[in-house]
């Protein structure tokens, strides 16, 4: 099966500092993959480059989005063809109503609405984009704009940071729905169904990993000094992460070459 | 109706131009003045609502003269002759449908020159439409205002100023607001098509307890225009509020934006919203928000912010799907969009025109 996402050694700089090297990832349709690491260790700039901003530069290495080189893409050409990303802070959008923009999408208006509810956002379709919004609240209007988009790649910078229990787990049931994990109650697909069609792809970046309790994640990596160190099953990596730190972890994981993508 | 008899005179042409000014002249107000350069041309009215000249205004109730030069003394006209509108409210009677002004510097070079006053009585309620313009084809012109305005106890007073003016226009527009007891005094101002030279700062006196003030600004500033452009407020009264939002965006002009709000007894509140947005190199945006406390227990607070379009909001867009001249007119029309102000079409389409340009420029 051709790979939705495919990196190949990739190399970024940020204004002439480099920031990612050797970057290697393979993301099958309907896989999700979450990225460990810890502060400053380049995942959000991953996440950047492959959404394409300018100002990650790539020095070397290419990324193919299913089959089609993008390296050179403008980050709107990657909008268009599907690749769709859940900001960590997304900037503010003065005088522009979250609602409005939900309708500028090319999606139906009733997706926004139904979505809106179940992310308990109802009330906030009159609100400025991301003004006054709390931790919780951004992120949930971020899945929400993401829903009503409609990737085949999910790129999710973070989606619980800042958010409570309660809300934590509306967010992860979102993140299903948008991952094509579990279908929505409107459209009650069986589960056999959906995970012989899904063809949808996610990466989603996790600091606290809360959110594997929610989403059943299929490849976890650890991103270290801007480099994949290890790869394997996301809670296994998780629980080592937890007891021993990131250096410890990675040492550890690679010597005993636990994983399956390791 | 008489009315449109009399409207159906004007070229076709400077009828476009008041309905860009919110000016409407075919569905129902409650009144109309309507003044193209010293004469004033229309009255109208319903019970409850006087619209008269100022002249005739003085004439028929000697008290009027007590009122006018109240707030702006040196502004006080020498000559009673001169023209303005005089609008009237009594106590207690709430006008539903709007009432329009509109005044016109008709002929290349005109020079207009008003005095205006509006009144409403306790408890009166008016909708005003202030329409200023210059005709289609005048590039030309000086328009010089004072008007003195008082809210009583418990009124309430929604204006909404709409200007429209040649490219060499100059105008000079000066006012005073003056609010009583709960009385409220809304303001909004729209001036999309620049000018040579736009110079106004109103006062707004909150003179009687619990008396609130909440104006909205929105300008845009073309190549060769100058516009400053605020309002100062006095919190003289306790229990008594204020709240200024002002949105400048320039196309290559200038665009001073001002405001000062001034608690002068304890227990008052106001907030100053003041962003300039620059769209070219070009241009220049000075934003100067004041804040004044004469005693303590005063709330006062402002959030200024001049910039281009960030590159970070233009950048999330992208990552949504959205074109790049679509990102930018989403940006921008966000910023004119200061909520409340309910724009006639003609202007809304204004607004769409320049959001174009503005998104192509890009």
């Amino acid at each position: 099966m051709e790979p939705l996402l495919l990196v190949e050694d990739l190399a970024v700089e940020i204004g002439g500092r480099p920031i990612l090297e050797n970057i290697n990832l393979e993301i099958k349709p309907g896989e999700v993959h979450v990225l460990f690491g810890p502060n400053g260790s380049g995942k959000s700039s991953l996440l950047g480059t492959i959404m394409g901003f300018p100002r990650y530069r790539v020095v070397r290495g290419k990324i193919y989005f299913r089959g089609e080189d993008i390296t050179g893409l403008p980050v709107e050409e990657r909008a268009a063809r599907g690749i769709g990303l859940a900001f960590q802070r997304p900037p503010a959008l003065r005088g522009v109503l979250l609602g409005q923009l939900l309708e500028r999408f090319k999606g139906d208006g009733e997706k926004a609405r139904l979505g809106a509810r179940e992310l308990n956002l109802e009330d906030f379709l009159d609100r400025e984009v991301n003004i006054g919004f709390s931790g919780g609240e951004t992120k949930r209007s971020e899945i929400l704009q993401l829903w009503v988009q409609d990737p085949q790649l999910a790129l999710l910078d973070e989606p619980e940071s800042g958010v409570d229990v309660e809300n934590l787990a509306l967010i992860g049931r979102a993140i299903n729905y948008l991952l094509e994990r579990e279908s929505p109650p409107w459209e009650g697909k069986p589960l056999r169904e959906l995970r012989r069609t899904r063809s949808k792809g996610g990466l989603i970046i996790t600091h606290t990993g809360h959110i594997l309790n929610y989403v059943d994640a299929d490849v976890g990596h650890v991103l270290f000094q801007g480099s994949i160190r290890c790869s394997g099953n996301p809670r296994e990596l998780f629980s080592f992460i937890q007891k021993v730190g990131y250096s410890e972890c990675i040492r550890c994981v690679n010597s005993r070459e636990v994983g399956e993508n390791g | 109706m008489a009315e449109r008899a009399w409207l159906n005179l004007l070229p076709p042409e400077d009828r476009a131009c008041l309905s860009r000014v919110g000016i409407d002249l075919e569905g129902e107000r409650a009144g109309t003045y309507l003044q193209v350069d010293q004469n004033p041309l229309f009255f109208a009215g319903v019970e409850g609502l006087d619209i008269l000249s100022l002249p005739q205004a003085r004439e028929a109730y000697p008290w009027v003269d007590g009122y006018v030069g109240r707030l702006l003394p040196q502004a006080r006209p020498l000559d009673p002759r001169t023209p303005g509108y005089f609008i009237r409210v009594g106590r207690g009677m709430k006008i539903d449908r709007p009432v329009q002004v509109s005044l016109i510097i008709g002929r290349e070079g005109g020079r207009q020159e008003v005095h205006n006053v509006i009144i409403l009585e306790e408890g009166a309620s008016l909708n005003l439409i202030i329409g200023c313009t210059s005709g289609a084809c005048v590039r030309r012109g000086i328009h010089l205002s004072s008007t003195e305005t008082f809210v009583g106890r418990r009124a309430r007073l929604h204006l909404t100023m709409i200007h429209h003016w040649g490219p060499e226009v100059e105008v000079y527009p000066q006012g005073a607001t003056w609010v009583e007891e709960q009385g409220a005094y809304m303001y909004d101002y729209v001036c999309l098509s620049g000018a040579r030279k736009l110079v106004t700062n109103p006062q707004v006196l909150l003179a009687g307890e619990g008396g609130i003030m909440r104006s909205q600004t929105v300008l845009v500033s073309p190549p060769g225009s100058s516009l400053d452009v605020g309002s100062q407020v006095y919190l003289r009264a306790s229990g008594t509020r204020a709240e200024m939002v002002s949105r400048a965006l320039t196309t290559g002009g200038e665009v001073v934006s001002r405001g000062l709000l001034a608690g002068e007894v304890s227990g008052v509140r106001g907030h100053l919203e003041c962003h300039g947005l620059l769209l070219t190199p070009q241009g220049r945006v000075l934003a100067v928000p004041e804040l004044e406390a004469k005693t303590s227990q005063v709330e006062l607070s402002h959030e200024a912010a001049v910039g281009q379009v960030e590159e970070e909001a233009i950048e999330y867009l992208l990552a949504r799907g959205f074109p790049r001249q679509e990102a930018v007119s989403i940006i921008v029309r966000g910023f004119l969009n200061v909520g409340r102000v309910d724009l006639p079409p003609a202007l809304k389409e204004e607004i769409d025109r320049v959001i174009r340009l503005t998104a192509e420029a890009h």
